[in-house]
């Protein structure tokens, strides 16, 4: 008996379903259909009226989750696919993201967005938005890599009192898998270290942490132990655990899946080097995708993303300096 | 089922007169006076500088259209997310002069607490939704307050509303908020104030439908259009659509048609309003419309009105002088946090 990603995320929704009257699904082909990654299957039947099919509208599915916030609600909006987020960027980060600071009304909210690459998917469906959200004040973003996390961390996203962007990655949904869903160990805004190290330290989150431990292992054959930071949520972004770590190895390498230009990597190297410059041995490396829209073709597509052998290559430049 | 949208105005007559319509007429013109010397008061605080910072938004010429819905809501059961120009709305809902004032000067005190300011004010769990720049973002806010209540079963005959302008009308965000209330059928009143100028680009450059009204028909919802001069007419529409929503009818669009007899805001002269428009029917001030038709009737003697202008100038003086007195916000004081979760908020990380 084994659990994958998607139906921890699905399992999450239909506890916090059971668990708050408050809570209720509004997203496009969510109801009977199931979701278009099915992650909704059977809950419109398992909870008559609380999932609820949207119009092709998302400014108006987070508009609309904001004002059943105000009343009480928890809402919980499905993305299609994060990419069209972009639609319901306005609500997201001018309604939504400012409404404690300015009524001193909370706003509970959480928006998923399935994020991330898949071969064959295309410019369109395989975006990675977290940066861009995490750039404005009053929104939670979390990026889980686990299956416990993704479902510890949808759970807890629902109760907390802020909008939360709930970035679960598509690559994972089938491929990863636990026997079991063991207890909650960490609470959004603590980062994992995902292995332990002493030769330099991997920073990234979401499904690249999968990729940074293959790399990890490949090293490894190498005598070099490499230390893998799995961030859990982007924002808040624990940098007293990444600080500690670069404090262990002397070198960092920023990992994300996202375009280069700016964004969680450029971040996690600026904290390095403003407050802990005197722990670091050589200068710390950013490796993102390329700054291209995300090709559709699986040949390209892999070599626009950053990949084990990439990973295992800039780690190798990162020891070497 | 095609709804066809009527095609002439909604007209107040003489049978529709009733004593409580009378005295819902009476009410709505002291929060259209009241709305109006406040507003002109904060027009001269702005001219004479220093105390309001940014810009003054004003309803001036709306307010007749603005309070004959604002007067039909219930605060503390009905869901309003009034718009810039709807001062006189925002009064009729029940909102006290101080919390405009405060937001204007920017107080500590007021609901926004120096961090929003002018018309971007309200008090969500009253009802009040605090609109942002952004517009037509807020209906499917209103539309989504009402679908949680339907869904905790606490909506009853609560309705929302909430107001847009011509150029508002353009937005997606208005677009997909009124079809998706359409979809859920919510009960809520969707005001459109034509005042024929988005800042200065007029109706021609905005929309080519003969009449923002004829739209109502593709959502499947009601509308009405009315002229937005007229108070009586105003409440007549408002009074009628209001009780179609509470009753279970969905989405109602009202079109008022009317002049701004404001600029955009107060830095703006409003030059782009040609003299024929000026002098046009839609150019009627309201207040004075309705004061003739009260007049007319007996309703209301010179004596009342001289009395009601003292008092509500008096209302306003004292409430700006109180307001002067307040505190400003203090940058040391502030806690700077975005997120009502504490525990998340994220170290400054200052050189």
């Amino acid at each position: 008996m084994s659990i994958t990603y998607l139906e921890a995320i699905r399992e999450a929704q239909y506890e916090a379903l059971r668990d708050d009257p408050s809570v209720f699904l509004y997203g496009q082909d969510i109801a009977t259909f199931g979701g278009a990654f099915k992650a909704t299957k059977n809950l419109s039947k398992e909870f008559p009226n609380r999932v609820f099919d949207a119009p092709i509208s998302e400014d108006a599915m987070v508009g609309m989750a904001i004002g059943a916030a105000v009343e009480g609600a928890r809402p919980i909006i499905e993305m299609q696919f994060a990419d069209f987020s972009s639609i319901g960027f306005n609500q997201i980060v001018n309604q939504a993201a400012t409404l404690y600071w300015r009524t001193n009304v909370p706003c509970p909210i959480t928006i998923r967005l399935p994020s991330g690459g898949t071969a064959g998917s295309g410019p369109f469906h395989s975006q990675s938005m977290e940066a861009i959200y995490a750039h404005y004040p009053g929104l939670v973003i979390v990026t889980p890599a686990t299956v416990e996390d993704a479902y510890w961390m949808l759970l807890d996203s629902v109760k907390l009192n802020d909008p939360v962007i709930f970035c679960e990655h598509k690559f994972l949904y089938y491929h990863l898998k636990a026997d079991q869903i063991g207890d909650r160990e960490l609470p959004i805004g603590k980062a994992r270290i995902a292995r332990p190290g002493r030769h330099a330290t991997i920073v990234t989150y979401s499904a690249m942490v999968h990729e940074a431990l293959r790399a990890a292992e490949e090293l490894q054959l190498d005598g070099y132990q490499i230390e893998v930071v799995d961030l859990r949520s982007v924002k808040p972004m624990d940098t007293d655990t990444i600080l500690a770590s670069v404090a262990r190895t002397g070198r960092l390498l920023a990992l994300g899946e996202a375009f280069p230009w700016g964004g969680v990597t450029a971040e996690i190297i600026a904290r390095v080097t403003t407050d802990g410059f005197h722990l670091l041995d050589a200068p710390p490396m950013r490796l993102n995708s390329k700054d291209t829209p995300i090709p559709y073709h699986p040949n390209l597509w892999k070599s626009h993303r950053p990949t084990t052998s990439t990973i295992a290559a800039a780690l190798r430049r990162l020891l070497r300096n | 089922m095609y709804l066809v949208a009527l095609a002439s105005p909604i007209n107040c007559v003489e049978t529709d007169l009733t004593a409580d319509f009378r005295d819902q007429f009476l009410l709505t013109y002291q929060h259209m006076l009241l709305s109006r010397v406040l507003e002109e008061k904060l027009g001269s605080l702005y001219r004479a500088g220093g105390r309001i910072v940014g810009g003054v938004y004003l309803g001036k010429g709306q307010e007749a259209f603005s309070a004959a819905l604002g007067v039909q809501l219930r605060k503390g059961r009905d869901i309003y997310g009034p718009l810039i120009r709807d001062q006189a709305g925002r009064i009729a809902f029940g909102e006290p002069i101080i919390d405009t004032v405060r937001t204007y000067l920017g107080a500590v005190t007021g609901p926004m607490r120096g961090r929003d300011g002018n018309i971007h004010r309200g008090r969500p769990k009253e009802g009040h939704m605090a609109m942002i720049s952004h517009l037509g973002s807020l209906l499917s806010v209103v539309a989504g307050g009402l679908f949680a209540r339907r869904l905790a079963g606490t909506l009853a005959d609560s309705i929302g509303a909430t107001s847009i302008g011509d150029g508002g009308t353009s937005t997606g965000a208005f677009h997909e908020g009124l079809n998706m209330a359409a979809v859920e059928k919510l009960p809520i009143i969707v005001s459109i104030a034509n005042n024929q100028y988005a800042y200065s680009t007029p109706n021609t450059r905005q929309y080519a439908c003969e009449n923002l009204v004829d739209r109502a028909a593709g959502y499947g919802i009601e509308g009405v259009t009315v002229d937005a001069t007229d108070l009586a007419s105003c409440l007549k529409a408002f009074r009628a659509a209001t009780a179609r929503a509470r009753a279970g009818g969905g989405p109602q669009m009202i079109v008022g048609t009317l002049l701004r007899l404001a600029g955009h805001g107060e830095h703006d002269d409003a030059s782009y309003i040609p003299d024929t428009k000026r002098q046009g029917p839609s150019a009627r001030d309201c207040l004075q419309v309705a004061e003739d038709f009260a007049r007319d009737r007996g309703w209301m003697s010179s004596a009342n009105l001289r009395e009601l202008n003292e008092e509500v100038r008096r209302n306003v003086d004292q409430t700006v002088s109180k307001v002067s007195k307040e505190p400003a916000p203090d940058p040391f004081k502030e806690n700077w946090q975005a997120l009502s979760c504490a525990e998340l908020v994220e170290g400054q990380h200052e050189a």
